[in-house]
This record gives C-alpha cells, sequence and structure tokens, in this order.
C-alpha cells in the first residue's frame, strides 16, 4: 500500500478518536515521512508522533491507532507463519545454550515451542522472566497466543477477550509469588527488605512487559485477520478526558487520576490569572484626589478601586454509594485541589446516612488518603446502605442548615436514583433560599435521567441549574463556571 | 548548517559524546527539527533535562545559544526589539541646524537605533545559533503570539524598518512545564516533544555518566531505589537533576551498597515534601 493512503487512513482514524489534527500537522506529517525511512520503525512513530500529536494525554491513543495501522506492513514481513520459524529458531538457540550450560537435557524432539507442554511453557515463561530475556518473553508470547487464546478468523470477538483466555491460561498471578521465592533462593545469603521490595518492582514491570507483548500480538494478528480499520475502530478508546466516570474500568480509573493532577494545576493557574486581570473596579475617590495633590489639586490620573471578587463558600454533598462513588471521589479531589480558589469549603457525604468529612481534608495534605479515609471512616449507613437522598437532605438540612448563609453555594453530587424513598425536596428548596447557588451535578447521561427511580427532575426544578458532569471535561468546564 | 546531521543515530550519538543521553523519541526529534526547520516544543515534568538538551544540541552544532527566559509580564521590548530612545534623543540635538526633517527621521529609525531583545538577534545573526525560549507557559495567551511569527516564518517585522528575514535557519526550542495549555497556533507550528522520566537503563546510565567516580553497582541501585520510589502515589516525583544529587550525596557520604537505613536518611535530597518522604520511606522499608 503507498504510504500516502496508510497515512491517510491513519490521520482520518486519529481524528475520529477525537485528536485534533490540523491540516497543517497533516503536511507536516508527510514532510516528515518523507525525510525518515519508514523502516526505522520506531523513528518513524516519534517523526509522526512529533507531528500529530501535541498533547502527551493523547500519546496511549496515538501508539494504539499506530501499532494497528503500521504492523500491517510488519505483518508482509515476518508476522504470521514464518514467526513460528523465527521462534523455533529462537527458542533452539536458547535451547542449545540451556543444556551447554546447565545440561538440564530437556531435548524435546527437535524441540519446537508447539512440542511442549503447558507446564514446561510455563517453566520457559518463569526462566524468560527471571532473566529478563527480551527475545524470549517476545518468542513465548507468540507461543501462547497461538496455544491459548484459540484465535478462529472472522470471529467477530474484542481483544480483550482473547488476551483474558490467554493469560487465564498462563497463571500471572502467580507468576509473581513463585519468582521472588526463585529469586530469594537463587540469591546465597538473606537478602534485605528493600532489596526484596525491589526485586519485586523489576518482576512486576517484566511481567506487565510480557503482557503488552501478548496483547500486541493479539493485535497484529487480528489486524492480519480483519484489516486496519475494523479493528482500529474496535479498539477505539476515550480520551482521558473523555472517559466516563460510571463506567471507567481500572486502567481507565489510573489514566483519569493522572490527567487530573495536571488539570488542577492548570485550572488553578487559570482562575488565579482570571481573577487578577478582571476588570478595573469602581473609581477609588479617596486615592484620585491623594494623587491629584501631585498635580496642583487637578485630578489628573484617576484610580480605580482594585476589584476583589468575593470567593464562594462551598458545601459539596456528596452521594458516595457504590455506583457513584468514583464519579464524588473526582469532583471532591477536583475541589479540594483548588481549594484555595474557595474562602471556605465544606465536606459531606451520604448513602442513607450523612456525614461530614471536612475533618478529615484539614487533617492532611495529601488527597488521596484523606478520599481513602472519607470512604473507610465516615458514617454514611443508616438502614440498609442504599441510597436514600430524602433521609440524608433532612438530616443536613437539621444538623447543618443552619450554616448555609447568602455566601454559600451548594454542590449536590449524585444521580438521585433515591430507591423509591420520599424525596423531601423541600430541603433543596429551602437551602436555595438560603443559599447563593445551589448546583447538582449528575454523572449519568442526560437521556437516563427521570428515569426508573430517577428522580433527579424533583429535585433539579429547585436548583439553579442540574449539570451532566460524565467526565472530566465537563466537570472541569462546570468548575471553571462555578469560581 | 555546518555541521548537519545524517540520521537519526549519529543525532543519538553525538549527544552521547558530550554526555546527554537521548532516547530514540529525542533524537529522532532533534533530526527531524533540523531537517524540516521547524521549532520543537518540548513539555515533560519539571527536572528531566529540557532546557539541558537544547543546551546540548548548540554544544554539538557548535552553535550560539541565545535564551530567552520567560516569565509573567514579558512584552515586545524585551522579547523582539526596542529603539534606543536616548540615543535617538543626542541624535536629534547633537545637530540641529543641518539635518532637514526627513533625513533626521530615517537617520534614527535605522539599525544603528535599534536594540536587538533574543528573538531579533537570533533572526538576525550570522553565525549559527540555537534559540532557547525557556519556560513559554509562563506568559500570558496574548504575548504568545508575539512568537508566531518568529516561529514559522523565522522573520521580524518592525513597522519603521521593514521586515528582517533570518539568514539562516536557527534551530528553536521551546520548554514547558505544562502549567497551562499553549495556544493551538504555538502548538500548531512547532514539532511536540514530551520528555518523561527516563527508564531506569537509561537513568542508570545518565547517572553513571554525570556522576564521576561512582561504580556500576551503586548506580544500579540508585536508579532501581528512584525506580521503585516514582511509583508511588507522591506529590512530586524525583526528577533526574534530584535523583544525580541523590547519587552525589551517597558519594560523598562514602556509600558504596545502599540499605534501608541509609536510603531512608537521605531521601530529603529526592524528595521535597515531608509527605512525600514519610511515604516513600514507610514503603521502602515496608516488610513483605
Amino acid at each position: 500500500m503507498p504510504v500516502i493512503d496508510l497515512m491517510s487512513g491513519f490521520v482520518g482514524e486519529l481524528r475520529r478518536a477525537g485528536l485534533p489534527v490540523s491540516l497543517t500537522e497533516n503536511l507536516d506529517a508527510m514532510e516528515a515521512v518523507k525525510v525518515i525511512p519508514i523502516e526505522d520503525r520506531e523513528a518513524f512513530k516519534y517523526a509522526l508522533g512529533a507531528t500529530l500529536v501535541k498533547n502527551s494525554s493523547h500519546w496511549r491513543v496515538f501508539e494504539t491507532i499506530f501499532e494497528v495501522y503500521f504492523s500491517l506492513r510488519g505483518s508482509q514481513y515476518n508476522i504470521v507463519d514464518p514467526s513460528e520459524e523465527q521462534a523455533d529458531e529462537f527458542w533452539r538457540d536458547d535451547q542449545d545454550q540451556a543444556q551447554l550450560g546447565q545440561g538440564e537435557g530437556r531435548g524435546a524432539g527437535g524441540g519446537g515451542l508447539e512440542a511442549l507442554t503447558p507446564e514446561e511453557l510455563a517453566n520457559m515463561l518463569m526462566r524468560a522472566l527471571m532473566q529478563g530475556d527480551q527475545a524470549m518473553m517476545r518468542a513465548l508470547a507468540r507461543q501462547s497466543v497461538a496455544r491459548f487464546a484459540g484465535m478462529e478468523p472472522g470471529r467477530p470477538v474484542g481483544g480483550t477477550y482473547y488476551l483474558y483466555r490467554t493469560l487465564r491460561n498462563l497463571d500471572l498471578d502467580n507468576m509473581l509469588a513463585k519468582l521472588m521465592e526463585a529469586g530469594k533462593a537463587a540469591s546465597q545469603r538473606e537478602t534485605t527488605n528493600l532489596e526484596q521490595r525491589l526485586a519485586k518492582d523489576e518482576y512486576e514491570m517484566r511481567i506487565e512487559q510480557f503482557k503488552k507483548e501478548v496483547e500486541a500480538e493479539i493485535r497484529r494478528r487480528l489486524v492480519a485477520d480483519r484489516g486496519a480499520e475494523a479493528m482500529a475502530k474496535t479498539l477505539r478508546k476515550p480520551l482521558p478526558e473523555d472517559v466516563e466516570f460510571m463506567h471507567a474500568s481500572r486502567e481507565e480509573m489510573q489514566s483519569l487520576k493522572k490527567a487530573l493532577f495536571p488539570l488542577t494545576r492548570k485550572l488553578a493557574a487559570r482562575l488565579a490569572r482570571k481573577r487578577r486581570h478582571g476588570r478595573k473596579g469602581p473609581l477609588d475617590f479617596r486615592n484620585t484626589v491623594r494623587h491629584s495633590l501631585s498635580y496642583g489639586g487637578v485630578p489628573a490620573e484617576p484610580k480605580f478601586k482594585y476589584p476583589r471578587p468575593a470567593k464562594p463558600e462551598l458545601m459539596v454533598v456528596a452521594d458516595i454509594s457504590g455506583s457513584v462513588a468514583a464519579f464524588a471521589r473526582f469532583t471532591l479531589m477536583l475541589v479540594y485541589a483548588i481549594q484555595s480558589q474557595f474562602s471556605k469549603v465544606r465536606s459531606f457525604v451520604f448513602i442513607d446516612g450523612i456525614d461530614e468529612v471536612t475533618k478529615h481534608f484539614r487533617a492532611t495534605e495529601d488527597i488521596q488518603e484523606a478520599i481513602h479515609k472519607v470512604n473507610t471512616e465516615a458514617d454514611v449507613v443508616w438502614v440498609d446502605g442504599h441510597s436514600d437522598y430524602g433521609h440524608a437532605f433532612e438530616v443536613f438540612w437539621e444538623r447543618y442548615g443552619k450554616d448555609i448563609n447568602p455566601k454559600t453555594t451548594v454542590l449536590l453530587l449524585g444521580d438521585a436514583r433515591n430507591n423509591y424513598h420520599a424525596s423531601q425536596s423541600w430541603v433543596v428548596k429551602e437551602m436555595r433560599k438560603h443559599a447563593r447557588h445551589v448546583y447538582w451535578l449528575n454523572p449519568e447521561p442526560r437521556s437516563y435521567w427521570n428515569t426508573g427511580d430517577s428522580i433527579v427532575g424533583e429535585y433539579g426544578g429547585h436548583t439553579d441549574g442540574v449539570y451532566e458532569c460524565r467526565n472530566l471535561r465537563q466537570l472541569e468546564g462546570f468548575v471553571e463556571k462555578l469560581v | 548548517m555546518t555541521n548537519a546531521f545524517a540520521s537519526v543515530a549519529q543525532v543519538r550519538d553525538g549527544l552521547k559524546t558530550i554526555n546527554y543521553l537521548a532516547d530514540d523519541g529525542i533524537a529522532g526529534v532533534v533530526y527531524l527539527a533540523q531537517r524540516l526547520g521547524k521549532p520543537v516544543l518540548i513539555e515533560g515534568p519539571a527536572g528531566t533535562g529540557k532546557t539541558q538538551l537544547a543546551k546540548s544540541v548548540a554544544e554539538l552544532t557548535g552553535a550560539r545559544l541565545i535564551r530567552l527566559q520567560c516569565y509573567e509580564g514579558l512584552d515586545e521590548s524585551k522579547a523582539l526589539y526596542e529603539w534606543n530612545y536616548k540615543k535617538q534623543l543626542l541624535r536629534i540635538q547633537a545637530d540641529k541646524t543641518s539635518d532637514s526633517w526627513s533625513e533626521v527621521h530615517d537617520d534614527i529609525f535605522s539599525d544603528e537605533f535599534l536594540l536587538t531583545r533574543p528573538l531579533l538577534e537570533a533572526i538576525s545573526a550570522p553565525d549559527p545559533v540555537v534559540l532557547l525560549i525557556d519556560e513559554v507557559d509562563r506568559v500570558e495567551v496574548e504575548t504568545e503570539a508575539l512568537l508566531l511569527e518568529v516561529l514559522s516564518e523565522y522573520q521580524v517585522s518592525i513597522p519603521e524598518l521593514g521586515t528582517i528575514t533570518a539568514k539562516q535557519i536557527p534551530m528553536v526550542f521551546l520548554t514547558s512545564n505544562n502549567t497551562r495549555e499553549l495556544s493551538e497556533a504555538l502548538k500548531r507550528r512547532c514539532l511536540y516533544l514530551h520528555v518523561d522520566y527516563p527508564d531506569m537503563e537509561r537513568e542508570k546510565a545518565i547517572v553513571l555518566a554525570k556522576v564521576p567516580d561512582i561504580s556500576a553497582n551503586l548506580a544500579d541501585q540508585i536508579a532501581r531505589i528512584v525506580r521503585s520510589i516514582r511509583q508511588l502515589d507522591l506529590k512530586k516525583a524525583p526528577s533526574v537533576s534530584e535523583t544525580l544529587d541523590w547519587a552525589r550525596t551517597l558519594i560523598l557520604l562514602g556509600v558504596d551498597h545502599i540499605d534501608a537505613e541509609q536510603a531512608k536518611e537521605t531521601l530529603h535530597v529526592l524528595l521535597k515534601y515531608q509527605t512525600d518522604i514519610a511515604k516513600a520511606a514507610k514503603e521502602l522499608s515496608v516488610d513483605e
């Protein structure tokens, strides 16, 4: 396939995945491709990355798409069939060495990797991981996929299914413990805790690397089977800022967390700047007269009051029941990360009972730790641990309602799925009467609102606005508006 | 440029000879920047060698380094050029009698009265230069626009003089600590390079290259421990420069094999927040 077609397909896919690739950047990439030979895959990848991806959090998405589109080329050269033979050679070399070195003599007659029993394969994998033998790990990844994944051409199953099948057969979960033990046995003297800890990190990294090899192998085969475009479509993942809180996988949660920190920093910088560069305030009469003295009493230089927009006081009331816990966590993290923008932040969490958790955040600088404490120590269960907004709000009003004043902004977080309890929406109405603003943030897509036991409409009518906050981008937008 | 690079590998090897250990990504982008004549925008955590890269490239190519340190409130007269008003006044007063108005006018707006600032200097330099625009995220969004003409056309327009075009295309590096999102316009004109913490092997090589008299064994241990610490959830992960400081500290203390106690006692070189230090100390001595 000519490079230009491949490139336009590639850039199209990047755009579909949500990366903002402009026309000039596309042209730059074409220029770059001219001076970098496509045979040098790593350099080629970085060349495309440098011209097309201008945000480091998009790099992973780029990498995946790159693997899909530019492994095509690789597959013609060496992936599908010849690879098996290559692997054999790898293995034979290794085997010879092993025999020479240790005289272990497995001699599995002609010794292809196919001939091994699963136990032997596992042993070899362990040895490769132990020594960090890259070539061997790659060959084993290839072999395990061929053997365990059970891939059938044309079957419309996603890569994760095959990955799961392969890894389950390899029993990687126990591999770490086994490696640690073997490592301990290998070193003659007593190892210190520090050394063990470092060894563990090393092994974990290698296992992770092996998993990636397996994943890449599966992807290569799928691409060869179905073609790049179809594959890219199934692999399409949202960018970190578009990941939905309610449906994020563990891995996505990690990347969300990573994305949150720079985001809060940027947000804080932007807000501080906004505050500083606000328009000029009203005329400062005293100061103007004072300065007019140097002009002989002529007020030639008018002085203005420096605007000091009041920082809002914030009360966050968050539902932390299972379904929306992740959302509450992220909102609390975000709010506390930029708490300097508010004069005071108080936070409350509830499921069917409610508890104030401000003290946990005050006690430590570490937001993660505070969140952990909130999850473990807050007293939020009243009866059965199913969300009861009505009761929680009622108690909130009873205990803390008097603290709401005209400077306070109240944020209510949750999906308003009330399990058909009484709504007690009069509390929200009262809040609005006393507070400056009351906002409701709902992590569910708008189309789900007011379906089933969701009564967000009933509460929402009494607030100053209900906002859909499904991902970081929406959350960020709301917080900026709030300040 | 006199000594242009022929391949990515050459860039990498060249940088290595002056003790800058580049990975494939860094070398590739530098090579590309030179071939395409485009500026490079380098982003990444603090202390990963972003500024050093520009310095090293300058050293490698034998070019002069011109540095523009950005800060809030940076303006045209500090970044581009400024008229030397005092000298202009002197010129006007020096001979009031002879010249006609237009002559004086033409005269005081000539090169002689122009004070060049880093950007103009880089453009008008006759010898090869490397222009480093450091911490570009510190200037306001509006000021960013000042850079656009220089970065895309390699020229500066001065109303009184006309357009000054570069005699040779300088290599330009912009660094950013990512405290705010840079404008699309700026990003579009640059090649983007994200410099992250190095992997363990590279960090070890960096320690070996930069710290004299260190044993391979100690460097290996240092790199491993730092990698483990970076995996923790910290406020500020240790940077490469802090790793180097730590290595030097250990050398000074005459340590050649780190145990948990020593690691704990010297952690404050590596980490700068009390909570981080406590967390790392706990983590490193934990019983498995």
